[in-house]
């Protein structure tokens, strides 16, 4: 290779090389024990920064409380829903308590940015169910333990802008007998949604900010 | 009992449409998805209270307050206006029958002046003793509200909140009893009595 265009290629990456420092420095300081391995293990499959990817759903701006109690139940085998069992059972094996409270501690603190993959014409009536219920059909309210604006808060997931499929296949599970960690009322909320309502939901939440 | 009430169901769909439609037990789980399985109470995005041992009195008075707007509430007003009296009736014998232990978590580190603020008031700030009307134990009579076990946010919330939430409007109103011992409380006297009251059985 001629040395002037050799030159060339060698600033390009540096330039890149330099860029992607740049980028990774805007996201939080990973504060964890060893090399950052436990952060890449996560975002192989929920994206770089965590924001979700396919079926893996964002972790980022996620309650650090609810990250924690999703690794106990997969360590505990309690969260039993397909990818959970292919997925989570095995890649939570070697994480300890300390480790997934810092990968917890991490996750949460990256600012979540929303899907915005739902249906918009179903997304006001989402929002009315999120918010009221449908006291007639006994569906209860989101907005009583997700909060006003689906932030969630301690081990009560943020939902606002988590992928339209994600939430859509997580309702339809716990109604099909699917369980997350002990003692969840979603189970019960869930049996009294139709698909229509699940929906509804699952895409008003996704352009939740 | 869903059987009773709609003989067709048997297949899991009309079961699920019984469900849908209401019934006691249909309403009973609802009202338990925010409530607590056994009526405990439960901590939500906001503390929602024990019904279990509550005075039926009481549960049917604020469902009416709430459906008439005495009471502030979004979500609970949505939740009653579509109760009929003799629904809120049963639902309310129902909770009243229900003992589970209490719900727990409150801080420990002022249960004695709690007990102290409970049993014998603070004369010099007008505060009477709460056992006065809500009983020794706790558990209330007629509309007055069981107070024992009851979740430590949910009590907090309610004293620092009472002239916002409750006696809302012009018609006469039961909650006005405790506007001004509310009112006389200080922040510190109101988690030391809340965390009293929420670990009697």
């Amino acid at each position: 290779m001629h040395v002037v265009r050799k030159l060339e290629v060698m600033r390009r990456i540096r330039l890149k090389i330099a860029i992607l420092v740049m980028i990774a420095s805007t996201g939080p300081v990973w504060a964890g024990d060893g090399d950052g391995a436990g952060v890449r293990n996560c975002t192989w499959c929920h994206g770089t920064s965590g924001q979700g990817y396919m079926v893996a759903p964002r972790l980022a701006g996620q309650r650090p409380q609810y990250i924690e109690s999703q690794i106990r139940s997969f360590h505990e085998r309690t969260r039993d829903n397909p990818f959970s069992k292919q997925y989570m059972w095995g890649a939570v094996a070697a994480l300890g308590p300390n480790a997934a409270h810092d990968l917890a501690i991490y996750f949460a603190a990256i600012a979540p940015k929303p899907a915005n993959d739902g249906d918009r014409n179903l997304a006001a009536r989402g929002r009315t169910i999120y918010l009221e219920g449908i006291p007639e059909a006994n569906i209860v309210s989101c907005y009583a333990c997700h909060g006003p604006n689906a932030e969630g808060v301690r081990e009560i997931p943020r939902l606002g802008g988590l992928a339209y499929f994600y939430l859509k296949g997580r309702l339809e599970q716990w109604g099909q007998g699917y369980h997350s960690g002990p003692g969840s009322p979603m189970p019960m909320v869930a049996s009294h949604l139709g698909p229509d309502e699940i929906e509804a939901l699952a895409s008003y939440l996704s352009f939740v900010r | 009992m869903l059987a009773v009430i709609f003989p067709a169901a048997g297949h899991a769909q009309d079961r699920a449409m019984a469900a849908r439609q209401g019934g006691l037990e249909a309403k009973l789980e609802y009202c338990k998805t925010c409530h607590g399985l056994s009526g405990q109470g439960y901590m939500g995005y906001f503390p929602m209270p024990r019904l279990a041992g509550q005075q039926p009195e009481y549960l049917e008075a604020q469902l009416r307050a709430f459906i008439e707007r005495r009471r502030t509430n979004p979500i609970m007003f949505n939740v009653a206006h579509v109760l009929n009296p003799s629904m809120m009736a049963a639902l309310a014998a129902h909770f009243r029958d229900l003992n589970p232990r209490p719900f727990g978590g409150a801080p420990r580190g002022s249960l004695a002046i709690g007990k102290k603020i409970y049993e014998e008031g603070l004369p010099d700030s007008n505060v009477p003793a709460c056992s006065a009307c809500h009983g020794t134990e706790g558990k209330g009579q007629n509309e007055i509200p069981r107070l024992a076990g009851q979740l430590y946010a949910y009590t907090v919330g309610q004293l620092t909140g009472w002239r916002k939430e409750r006696g809302q409007g012009t018609a006469v109103d039961t909650s006005a009893i405790m506007a001004p011992t509310a009112h006389n409380l200080t922040r510190s006297q109101i988690e030391a009595v809340a965390a009293y009251v929420s670990y009697l059985q």
